[in-house]
């Protein structure tokens, strides 16, 4: 029970996001009327959404490093128009079409990385700089103009669903399928967690609690499921994000590459005096930023069919927004990707729960950025409670 | 007492479970430049805080008299109306500002919130005249060497009508030239009756120019000597600065000293920032296994320097030298390599550069060697744990969990993590560099028997140490390091305070 406690009180910040964000789900689910949680609202929100949080996911990374970019909207615009360009007007095939998008972000990533890293430029001016340079080369690429449409493929990457190989009528029963085996998949990998933790004689929570747990998020994989199996299915972005969120899980929690990031943040020189190479891990945050911010602008394009040369304007505040909401530290070295992701939804939330009540745009940002402010402050006063 | 500019009585000041100042006497006759001599940690600074109103009145117990008035001062603003002026250690000057915006810094010439820059360069000539400076007012402190830099805070507290100068080891960083210089200073202001306490560690400067010395050693006063009636010999110093006898334990090992495993050769450094600046001269040493090595030496005699050169060439640059492992030359060009050649560093401030404050003790001790808990680069939590708690049980660490977060350890437990972490990475050598600094007695004995422990093992221990009975009870033998160099070298059996003491101060 002890334990318990502890656990609680060490990861107050990680529940407190989660229930953060289902209250504001249950707040505007009442106000709206039951309009939130329609199966073709959920499909609307995770759409709208994830290019912001695949941001957020490259933007945590960078964050953690105690850093910040700001160049990811430009980044992800100018990619978008570089791909249009090459598949619409040089007709080149999707598939290499990504691949070369991707690349691109890679290079823009390393050569902000580059002057972060080996010049010791803050990364707050380098990447000012690169949103001026990227946006500026967006507009000279696209000559001012949106360039459209997209092959097929490669919209449905955003706008499509899984295929539905179980030919359900009514309702999607390959998503009620897929969400059945990620539940018995979930189960599976806290059993055998808790199994090598028992093998090493180390606590576990009581079997009750597990049992609880399990039945709890359980229920929650299966109810989502049926939400989007209700209207069209697993949206292809949603598998997109899944990977990535996962992937990403698995890199700052479990390898060597994710604790030095960790590291760097929490305490660069006494890091670097432990043998982390701090340059090279600077570089390739950024590296890597470049190629998520790509990967964004591509989802971008494709949901809107067209590259614009004013696409992704403010992502990037909406991204590190998510990540400070999300738990992440402004002094570096602290934030979970899940964090990131739920920040991001929070935000996602009441921007699409306060359209559907006529709350105006404007006072949209208003109410954001208080959010954000508050956010960011309780995560302070908490910490100095703590110590 | 007439001619007493100043006298502080009976003055003691604690900090949180240290008496830092135990019933110090200091008195200072008017016209006076009274020298305060003691070794690092003997307090020195802290009473000229006291006096000086950092640390305001009603935070320690005692009187202060100056110029026959019983003062209570609750800031530095006060101390300084009636002319009492500290030059700190590291000057106190805005880089990209003018001498002459320096030295009216928070007492602007000028009304209603407007500078008037006519009186204030016209009063700035007249300072720099009278300290001898010849530099334009305006131009920036950045451009001028430090030499002339501390010529400017000397004429800022002249500025403020100074009666009682107060210099914190104002030669330190200065060379033979102008630290010659800024003494006859010191002696002109005499002539015109303004009294100085200087603070130094270089006794030939203080048996130059000191009227009276007075010695504090662990915050008491020991005594004050009057040079103008007695001689008063370098030695005789020496003796009152460090004549106390070993009070601290230290645990018992028989050393068994095998053949030298790690040796340095011709190690030259030069200033990580000013390329010109020679910090580590031609230093040889070299450490056996089962040796434990100290390197003695005041503040800002190079040995961090050397040490963070030496591991992976984290300090300095355009280095020379050989570095050879049991006699085989190796190349550690960074601190990866340097932990691969099994050389750990345990740095000397050790929540700036040891510790990751906001992870919690398993993170941090295996932070430096993870590819021993990780398969493919996929590290293995519960292998973690194992780990964390096995140095926990070993060393000893007070603390919750392996979980809990390293910043809220006291120091001695901190100490040990960043043991934990070094000792995890399996070295053959350990650079120590004030292991047991702001630790207390109790946790002091299990870092010396941690150390005793690793010598007993095999490996070789270079003890970086500024308190001179650490360096004398733990040692086999001891290096002197002194501006740069190594001055001396001395048995463990045959060393003294005394000998040490003199290597120190013959630079």
């Amino acid at each position: 029970m002890e334990t318990l406690k502890q656990m609680f009180k060490n990861n107050i910040r990680e529940y407190g996001m989660v229930i953060a964000l289902v209250s504001i789900v249950l707040f505007f689910e009442i106000v709206s009327k039951g309009v939130l949680l329609q199966p073709l609202n959920v499909t609307n929100l995770i759409q709208q959404n994830s290019y912001i949080l695949i941001l957020a996911i490259g933007m945590l990374l960078v964050i953690v490093a105690f850093q910040i970019d700001l160049s990811v909207g430009s980044t992800a615009a100018f990619v978008g128009a570089v791909s249009a360009i090459l598949m619409i007007d040089h007709h080149i095939g999707v598939v290499p079409g990504i691949l070369i998008s991707l690349l691109i972000g890679g290079l823009a990533g390393a050569f902000q990385g580059y002057w972060v890293a080996y010049f010791k430029i803050p990364g707050f001016i380098v990447t000012l700089a690169g949103m001026l340079i990227f946006r500026g080369l967006t507009m000279t690429a696209l000559e001012g103009q949106s360039k459209a449409p997209f092959p097929e493929v490669f919209q449905k990457m955003s706008n499509g669903f899984i295929p539905d190989i179980l030919s359900g009528t009514s309702i999607h029963i390959t998503t009620l399928v897929v969400g059945i085996i990620l539940t018995l998949v979930y189960i599976f990998f806290e059993l055998s967690h808790r199994k090598a933790k028992l093998e090493y004689n180390f606590e576990v929570i009581p079997v009750r609690f597990l049992a609880a747990k399990l039945v709890f998020v359980g229920v929650a994989i299966n109810w989502f499921m049926y939400l989007l199996a209700s209207y069209k299915g697993i949206p292809n972005v949603l598998i997109l994000l899944f990977i990535l969120i996962v992937f990403y899980t698995f890199i700052t929690t479990k390898t060597v590459a994710g604790r030095h990031i960790y590291a760097l943040g929490g305490n660069e020189k006494a890091a670097k005096l432990s043998g982390v190479k701090t340059e090279r891990i600077v570089f390739w945050v950024f590296v890597n930023m470049g190629v998520l911010a790509a990967l964004s602008g591509l989802v971008f394009a494709a949901r809107l069919n067209a590259a614009t040369p004013k696409a992704g304007t403010g992502f990037e505040l909406d991204a590190i927004a998510a990540c400070f909401i999300g738990g992440a530290s402004t002094a570096g070295g602290i934030g979970v990707v899940m964090g990131a992701i739920i920040g991001g939804l929070v935000m996602g939330v009441m921007n699409n729960g306060m359209s559907l009540i006529g709350v105006t745009i404007d006072m949209q940002q208003t109410i954001k950025g208080l959010v954000l402010l508050l956010a960011v402050a309780f995560d302070i006063y908490t910490k100095s409670k703590q110590s | 007492m007439e001619d007493m500019i100043l006298e502080m009585i009976d003055i003691t000041k604690t900090f949180p479970g240290v008496k830092a100042l135990n019933h110090v006497n200091l008195q200072v006759q008017k016209g006076e430049i009274h020298a305060l001599v003691g070794e690092n940690g003997a307090r020195k600074s802290t009473l000229m805080k006291v006096l000086s109103g950092v640390y305001p009145h009603g935070t320690y117990t005692g009187e202060i008299h100056y110029k026959g008035k019983r003062c209570e001062f609750k800031n530095i603003k006060e101390s300084e109306k009636l002319g009492i002026v500290i030059i700190h250690q590291e000057l106190a000057l805005i880089p990209y500002l003018s001498i002459e915006e320096n030295i009216f810094l928070g007492n602007e010439q000028g009304k209603h919130g407007l500078i008037d820059w006519h009186a204030t360069t016209m009063r700035t000539k007249k300072l720099l005249a009278t300290v001898g400076l010849k530099e334009l007012p305006s131009t920036l402190v950045t451009n001028i060497g430090v030499g002339k830099q501390q010529l400017v805070e000397i004429a800022k507290a002249l500025s403020k009508e100074v009666e009682l100068l107060i210099l914190d080891e104002p030669t330190a960083a200065l060379n033979e030239d102008d630290s010659d210089n800024l003494l006859k200073l010191l002696l002109e202001f005499k002539n015109q009756g303004i009294s100085s306490i200087i603070i130094s560690h270089k006794l030939n400067e203080i048996s130059r120019i000191a009227d009276s010395i007075t010695v504090l050693r662990d915050g008491a006063t020991i005594e004050t000597l009057d040079v103008r009636n007695d001689h008063i010999t370098e030695d005789r110093i020496i003796k009152g600065m460090v004549g106390r006898e070993l009070t601290e334990l230290y645990p018992k090992r028989d050393a068994a000293i095998g053949d030298i495993i790690f040796e340095v050769k011709n190690w030259n450094v030069y200033h990580h920032l000013h390329s010109g600046r020679k910090v580590i001269h031609n230093v040889n040493f070299h450490v056996k296994q089962g040796e434990v090595v100290g390197i003695a030496g005041l503040m800002g005699a190079g040995r961090t320097e050397l040490a963070m050169s030496i591991f992976g060439r984290s300090y300095g640059q355009k280095i020379s030298g050989n570095i050879y492992k049991n006699g085989l030359e190796v190349h550690l060009k960074n601190v990866s390599q340097a932990i691969e050649h099994g050389v750990a560093y345990v740095t000397e401030d050790r929540k700036q550069y040891g510790l990751i404050l906001n992870n919690d003790i398993k993170r941090n001790i295996t932070l430096a060697n993870l590819k021993n808990i990780a398969k493919h680069s996929v590290i293995d939590d519960n292998k973690e744990i194992l780990v964390a708690e096995k140095s926990r049980q070993q060393m000893n660490i007070k603390c919750s969990s392996v979980l809990q977060n390293t910043v809220n350890l006291s120091g001695g437990n901190q100490q040990k993590v960043v043991l934990s972490k070094w000792i995890f990475t399996e070295p053959d050598i350990l650079i120590l560099d004030e292991p047991t600094r702001g630790i207390d007695v109790g946790a002091k004995f299990e870092i010396y028997s941690i150390i005793n422990k690793l010598a007993k093992d095999g490996k070789g221990i270079v003890l970086i140490s500024s308190e001179l009975p650490e360096i004398l009870g733990m040692c086999d033998r001891i290096y002197v390091m002194s501006e740069g160099s190594i001055t001396g070298e001395l048995a463990g059996a045959e060393a003294s305070q005394e000998r040490i003491m003199k290597y120190v101060m013959s630079k």
